[in-house]
C-alpha cells in the first residue's frame, strides 16, 4: 500500500511541473503590466519599480522566470503579491482554510443526504418517492450553482434569518468562541446548500443506479434463497457491493468541489481560494495566480489519490493482490 | 437466469434509437424547449419589442408592467393593454413606479420599431409585438439604464446558446482528433499525447478557465471576446474527450473486424475512419449533448463575473451580473430571471441527453463533460 | 414410490414483456419423492431455472407465478406469507446455482456466508455456527477448512467456489436441494468431481435433490427419475432407466440422437430442425409439432401428459396411436 502511493506521487510531480509551466507560459502569453497602478504613483521613481523589477527577475526571458519561481515554491515561498503587497504564502494559507472548511461541510451534508436517499429510491423503485426524489435529482443538477446562490441570497434577504454571504459577521472579533462557532456556521449554510445540492442530485442517482444494479447480481438471489430477511439482503449483503464504487466518487467529489466551489464563493463573498483566484485575475496578480493553481492542481491530485487508495483498502478483491 | 429465445427482423440501431427517443416524452419535451429557445434566439430582433441598447434612463429598474383586461372603469378589452408609467423617489433613493391610469396603450401585433436585420439580411423595422410610444412594454421588467430585459434576454439567447454548439464542435474535432491518432498508434505518441492530456485535466476547471481568462488582455473588442469564450471553453473541454475517445478506440481497435480489415491490406487512416470512428459515434453523440449545458455555464460564469461578454451586448451570463448586488435585487427581482433562462437550457440539455443515451444503450456510461 | 416430499401441479409463471406476455412456466407438474435425486432436463430457455425459482418463490419482477401449487409436505408454499416461506428458504429448500463466482457475494468470506443460515435458521451462537461451517467445508472436500473458511470467493478456484456453495446449501440439513446447472460453469474433470460429492452426500444425509441441466451425462449419473422440459411445459416423465432405454416423447428422442457418438461414429451430427418457440407465442397444438418428424393431424390438439406405463408419462398421441412410431424417411437433417 505505502509503495502504491509514493509511486502515485511520483508520477505526479512531473504532471504537476508540467501544469505549471505551461500555465506560466499561458499566463505570460497575456502580457503583464504588474505594475500599473505603481507606475502611475508620482511618488514612486522609476528607479524604484525598475529596482522591483530586478528584485522579482521580471526582466528576464519568462522560461527563466519560472525557474526562479518553482525554486522559491520549494522553499515553500509562493512569491509577492503585487496588488495586495502582501506575501502570496500567507494569502493562500488563510484562504486555503475557508475553502476547506466549506468543501468538508458540503460533503458531509451531500453523502449524509443521499446515500440513505439513494438506497431508499433503489428499494422503493417507482414509488413516489422515488420519483420526487428523481425530480429533485433533476433539478438539483441543472440548476447552475450561480444561480441557486443568487435565488437562495434573494430567499435570505427577504425573510431575513440568514446572513448574506462572507465568512464572519462584523462583530466577530468580539463573540465568544461559542458564537463564533455559530456564527461561521450560519455563514455556511447557503454555500454549502447551494454546492451540496448539485453533488447530492449526481450521487443519489449514481447511488440509487448502484445499489439497482447490484440487487440484480445473482449473489443476492442466492442471498434470498438462503431465507434471510430482505433487511439483511439489503443493507449487508446489496449495500457493501454497491458503495464500494462510490468510494473512489469520494475522492473525485472532494477534487471537483474545489471547481465548482469557486464560483459559488465569489458569489456568496466566501473568501476562499476561488474569490481569490478571480481577485488575482481582475489585478493580474501573476504570484497569486500560479500559487492558486498549484495548490488547486495539489488538492485535486490528493483527491485523486484518496479516492483509489480508499477503494484499494475497501475491495478485498484489490487488496489481497 | 435463462436467456429467452427470441426471433426477430434486425433493425437498423439508428433508427431503433430513433424510435425509442420519440417515447421518452422528457426527452421530447426538451428538445422542443430547445427548438423553442434557439429559434427565440434566431428571430430576437424580431421577437423582442426592443433593441438590445435601447436605453431610457429614467425607467431605470422599472417593474414588469402590469398586463391589464379590465381598465379603470371595469370595462372589459379584448385585447390587452399596459398604462404608462411615472416614478418618484422614496427614503431609499429608488424609483417607485405609479401607473397612469388616464391611457390605455394596447399591445399590438407586428408594430413598427427600432430597425434591424431579420436573420441577419432582411431589413425591417416590424417587431412581432410592442405598444405605442411614449409607452414602454416591460415584459420582464428593465435593467439599470432602463432596457427592457426582455429584449436583452432574447438577444443574450444569441450568444449563450450558440457558445454551447460552437464551443463543442471545436472541442469535438480536436478531441476526436486527438484521441482517435493517440489509441490507435498506441506508444509514444499515445503517452505524449495523454500526458499533455492528463497536465490539462488537473487544474479544476473554474482555475483553468480564470487562468487562461488571464492570457487574454483585460479588455477586448466583442467579437473577440466571442471567439475568446469559444476558446477557452473548448480547451477545457477537448481533453477530457480525447481521453475518452482514445479508451473506445483502443477497445475497438482490439476487435476482430479492424483486424480483419487489416489482414485484408487496409490502410491506417481509412480503417480509423470506416470501422473506429463510427462505433463510437453513439456514445459520442450523447457525451456531446450532455456536455453542451458545460460551455453554457462556463461562458454564463465568465460573463457573470465581467470577464466575457461586455456592456453593452448581452448574454444570459452578464445580465445576471446586476444581481450580483444583493441589497439590491431585494428591490428588482426580476433581474434574476436570466438565470432562469440559463437553468431551463440547462435542464432541457439534460432531459435530451439522457433520453439519448436510453434509446441508444440504457447501460451506457456517459458523465457530463 | 416413497412418499412425495414436492409436488408441483399445474404451476403458471408469467412476465410482462414488450412484445406481450410470455409464460416460461406453462402448467407444470411434476413431483420429487423423498430421498431420491430428480432430474430436470430441457434445453436453456426451456423454464428450468425459472421453475425452480418459482417453486422457492424468487423470481424476480415483471415476473409472477400465477397459479398452480407447490405442495411441500402437504403444505402449498405458494399460499405461505413471506416471513413463512423465508423460514423454509435456506432451512427446508435450499438451493445452487451455476455460476459460483457470481453467486457468491465477493466483499464476503465463504465462512460468513455459510453460517448467515444457521445463525439464522437455528439460532446458533457465531462460535457453534463457526464450527459447523468448518464442518461442512470439510465434508463437502475442501482441504485446509479452517483457513479456507476465512478466504474471499476470488481467492478460491472455480471447483472449490461450487463445493462452498454446496456446503452452503446443506448447512441446515435441508429435506430439498435444488442444483441449478452445478457443473455446467466447471472443467469436465472438476465436475465429475462435483457430482460425484453430490451422490455422496445425498447418500450420507438422505434429502432429495433436484438436479436442473441440460446435459443428459450429468442426468444419467445421478437421476433416479427424470423429467423433460419443452417449451414450458413437461414433455416426459419416467425413471431415468426407463427413459435412457426407450423414450417415448419424439423431443427426448431427438435429445439422445443430437449427442454426439451416441451411436456409433457418424458422418454428420444430428439435430432436431428448428427452434425453441417464443415463450410469448406458443404455437397452438403441440408445441412441439413444428419440429417434429412423427407430426400428424391428432397432433393439432394439445397432448396432456398421457401414460405408456404406470412409471412413464409423455405428452405425445404416440403414446396412443403407437402404430405410427415407425421412423420416417425425412427424419435425418
Amino acid at each position: 500500500m505505502t509503495s502504491y502511493i509514493i509511486r502515485r506521487v511520483l508520477v505526479a510531480i512531473p504532471l504537476l511541473l508540467g501544469m505549471t509551466f505551461l500555465a506560466f507560459m499561458v499566463i505570460q502569453l497575456g502580457g503583464g503590466e504588474y505594475f500599473a497602478e505603481l507606475r502611475l504613483n508620482p511618488q514612486i521613481s522609476r528607479e524604484t519599480i525598475e529596482q522591483i523589477e530586478q528584485q522579482f527577475n521580471l526582466d528576464k526571458p519568462a522560461v527563466v522566470q519560472y525557474f526562479y519561481w518553482l525554486k522559491n515554491v520549494l522553499k515553500l515561498d509562493f512569491g509577492y503579491s503585487f496588488s495586495r503587497m502582501a506575501s502570496v504564502t500567507g494569502l493562500i494559507r488563510g484562504r486555503v482554510l475557508a475553502t476547506m472548511l466549506l468543501s468538508t461541510s458540503s460533503i458531509l451534508v451531500t453523502w449524509l443526504v443521499a446515500i440513505p436517499l439513494g438506497i431508499y429510491c433503489a428499494v422503493h423503485r417507482y414509488s413516489w418517492g422515488d420519483r420526487f426524489a428523481s425530480f429533485f435529482a433533476y433539478i438539483g443538477i441543472s440548476i447552475p450553482n450561480f444561480f441557486l446562490a443568487l435565488l437562495l441570497l434573494y430567499l435570505a434577504s427577504v425573510v431575513g434569518i440568514l446572513p448574506l454571504g462572507d465568512m464572519t459577521s462584523a462583530k466577530f472579533d468580539d463573540l465568544s468562541l461559542a458564537s463564533k462557532v455559530l456564527d461561521i456556521g450560519k455563514h455556511l449554510i447557503i454555500p454549502t446548500v447551494v454546492i451540496a445540492t448539485a453533488a447530492m442530485a449526481g450521487l443519489q442517482r449514481l447511488m440509487r443506479g448502484n445499489m439497482l444494479e447490484v440487487l440484480r447480481a445473482q449473489y443476492i438471489t442466492t442471498a434470498r434463497a438462503k431465507g434471510l430477511p430482505e433487511n439483511r439482503v439489503i443493507y449487508v449483503h446489496a449495500l457493501r457491493n454497491a458503495i464500494n464504487p462510490m468510494i473512489s466518487i469520494f475522492g473525485l467529489q472532494f477534487s471537483s468541489l474545489l471547481g465548482g466551489a469557486a464560483l459559488t464563493e465569489i458569489v456568496c463573498s466566501w473568501p476562499g481560494l476561488g474569490s481569490l483566484m478571480l481577485e488575482a485575475v481582475r489585478a493580474r496578480d501573476l504570484y497569486v495566480v500560479m500559487g492558486d493553481l498549484l495548490i488547486g492542481g495539489i488538492l485535486l491530485i490528493g483527491g485523486n489519490l484518496l479516492a483509489d487508495v480508499l477503494l484499494a483498502w475497501t475491495d478485498p478483491r484489490i487488496r489481497l493482490e | 437466469m435463462e436467456e429467452v429465445v427470441l426471433a426477430r427482423k434486425p433493425r437498423s440501431p439508428l433508427r431503433l434509437a430513433m424510435r425509442r427517443l420519440k417515447r421518452h416524452k422528457t426527452a421530447m419535451a426538451g428538445l422542443f424547449v430547445l427548438v423553442a429557445l434557439y429559434l427565440s434566439a434566431l428571430f430576437a430582433d424580431f421577437i423582442a419589442p426592443y433593441s438590445f441598447d435601447d436605453e431610457l434612463r429614467g425607467n431605470s429598474h422599472a417593474p414588469p408592467s402590469k398586463i391589464h383586461f379590465v381598465d379603470a372603469e371595469g370595462k372589459f378589452h379584448l385585447q390587452p393593454f399596459v398604462y404608462g408609467v411615472s416614478f418618484e423617489f422614496d427614503e431609499f433613493h429608488e424609483r417607485v413606479f405609479a401607473e397612469d391610469k388616464t391611457k390605455r396603450y394596447p399591445i399590438k401585433l407586428f408594430v413598427r420599431g427600432d430597425e434591424h436585420k431579420l436573420l441577419w439580411v432582411f431589413p425591417t423595422d416590424i417587431h412581432l409585438i410592442g405598444v405605442d410610444k411614449p409607452a414602454r412594454l416591460y415584459l420582464m421588467g428593465a435593467d439599470s439604464r432602463g432596457r427592457d430585459l426582455f429584449s436583452r434576454i432574447l438577444y443574450g439567447g444569441r450568444i449563450s446558446l450558440s457558445v454551447g454548439l460552437v464551443g463543442v464542435t471545436v472541442s469535438f474535432l480536436l478531441g476526436l482528433t486527438v484521441g482517435g491518432i493517440a489509441g490507435y498508434f498506441g506508444g509514444w505518441v499515445d503517452s505524449a499525447l495523454m500526458r499533455m492530456c492528463e497536465m490539462i485535466m488537473i487544474i479544476p476547471g473554474f482555475y483553468l478557465m480564470l487562468a487562461l481568462r488571464a492570457a487574454f488582455p483585460p479588455t477586448l473588442p466583442s467579437t473577440s471576446v466571442y471567439v475568446m469564450i469559444v476558446l477557452i471553453m473548448s480547451f477545457i473541454g477537448w481533453a477530457g474527450l480525447a481521453r475518452v475517445v482514445r479508451g473506445m478506440v483502443l477497445s475497438i481497435a482490439s476487435k476482430d473486424y479492424v483486424t480483419a480489415a487489416k489482414a485484408v491490406g487496409g490502410k491506417d487512416i481509412i480503417i480509423i475512419f470506416k470501422h473506429v470512428l463510427p462505433n463510437t459515434l453513439s456514445y459520442v453523440i450523447v457525451s456531446l449533448t450532455l456536455s453542451i449545458p458545460g460551455y453554457i455555464l462556463g461562458e454564463s460564469a465568465l460573463s457573470l463575473l465581467g470577464l466575457g461578454i461586455q456592456d453593452p451586448q448581452a448574454s444570459w451570463g452578464n445580465l445576471l451580473s446586476d444581481a450580483m448586488h444583493v441589497t439590491e435585487i431585494q428591490f428588482h427581482p426580476w433581474m434574476l430571471i436570466p438565470g432562469a433562462f440559463i437553468f431551463v437550457t440547462v435542464m432541457a440539455f439534460n432531459f435530451l441527453g439522457d433520453g439519448l443515451r436510453d434509446a441508444f444503450d440504457p447501460r451506457m456510461e456517459v458523465g457530463r463533460g | 414410490m416413497s412418499a412425495a416430499l414436492l409436488e408441483i401441479s399445474d404451476l403458471r409463471t408469467e412476465f410482462d414483456t414488450d412484445d406481450g406476455l410470455s409464460v416460461p412456466v406453462d402448467g407444470v407438474s411434476f413431483s420429487i419423492p423423498e430421498g431420491k435425486t430428480v432430474g430436470l432436463v430441457g434445453e436453456s430457455g426451456c423454464g428450468k431455472s425459472l421453475t425452480a425459482l418459482s417453486v422457492m418463490r424468487l423470481v424476480p419482477p415483471p415476473g409472477r407465478t400465477v397459479s398452480g401449487q407447490v405442495a411441500f409436505r402437504k403444505r402449498d408454499l405458494l399460499s405461505l406469507s413471506e416471513r413463512q416461506m423465508r423460514e423454509v428458504r435456506g432451512r427446508d429448500i435450499s438451493m445452487i446455482f451455476q455460476e459460483p463466482m457470481t453467486s457468491l457475494n465477493p466483499v464476503m468470506r465463504i465462512g460468513a456466508q455459510i453460517i448467515e443460515p444457521i445463525v439464522l435458521h437455528e439460532g446458533a451462537s457465531r462460535r457453534e455456527a463457526r464450527e459447523r461451517g468448518v464442518e461442512m467445508l470439510e465434508k463437502v472436500g475442501i482441504p485446509e477448512a479452517s483457513r479456507r473458511f476465512y478466504d474471499y470467493p476470488h481467492q478460491m478456484s472455480g471447483g472449490m467456489r461450487q463445493r462452498a456453495m454446496i456446503a452452503m446449501a446443506l448447512s441446515c440439513g435441508p429435506a430439498l436441494v435444488i442444483a441449478d446447472e452445478p457443473t455446467t460453469a466447471l472443467d469436465v474433470t472438476i465436475q465429475a468431481q462435483i457430482l460425484e460429492l453430490l451422490r455422496t452426500l445425498q447418500a450420507e444425509m438422505g434429502m432429495s435433490v433436484l438436479l436442473i441441466t441440460h446435459d443428459l451425462s450429468v442426468v444419467a449419473q445421478l437421476a433416479d427419475e427424470v423429467v423433460v422440459m419443452y417449451a414450458g411445459s413437461i414433455v416426459e416423465r419416467a425413471s431415468a432407466e426407463n427413459l435412457y432405454a426407450h423414450p417415448l416423447h419424439p423431443y427426448t428422442e431427438g435429445l439422445f440422437d443430437s449427442l454426439p457418438g451416441f451411436h456409433a461414429r457418424q458422418e454428420r451430427l444430428n439435430v432436431i430442425r428448428g427452434q425453441v418457440p417464443d415463450p410469448t407465442h406458443y404455437p397452438g397444438g403441440c408445441k412441439f409439432r413444428p419440429r417434429c418428424s412423427y407430426e400428424y393431424e391428432k397432433c393439432a390438439e394439445r397432448p396432456g401428459l398421457l401414460k405408456g406405463t404406470d412409471e412413464h408419462l409423455a405428452a405425445c398421441w404416440l403414446v396412443e396411436d403407437t402404430e405410427r412410431r415407425k421412423k420416417p424417411q425425412t427424419q435425418r437433417v
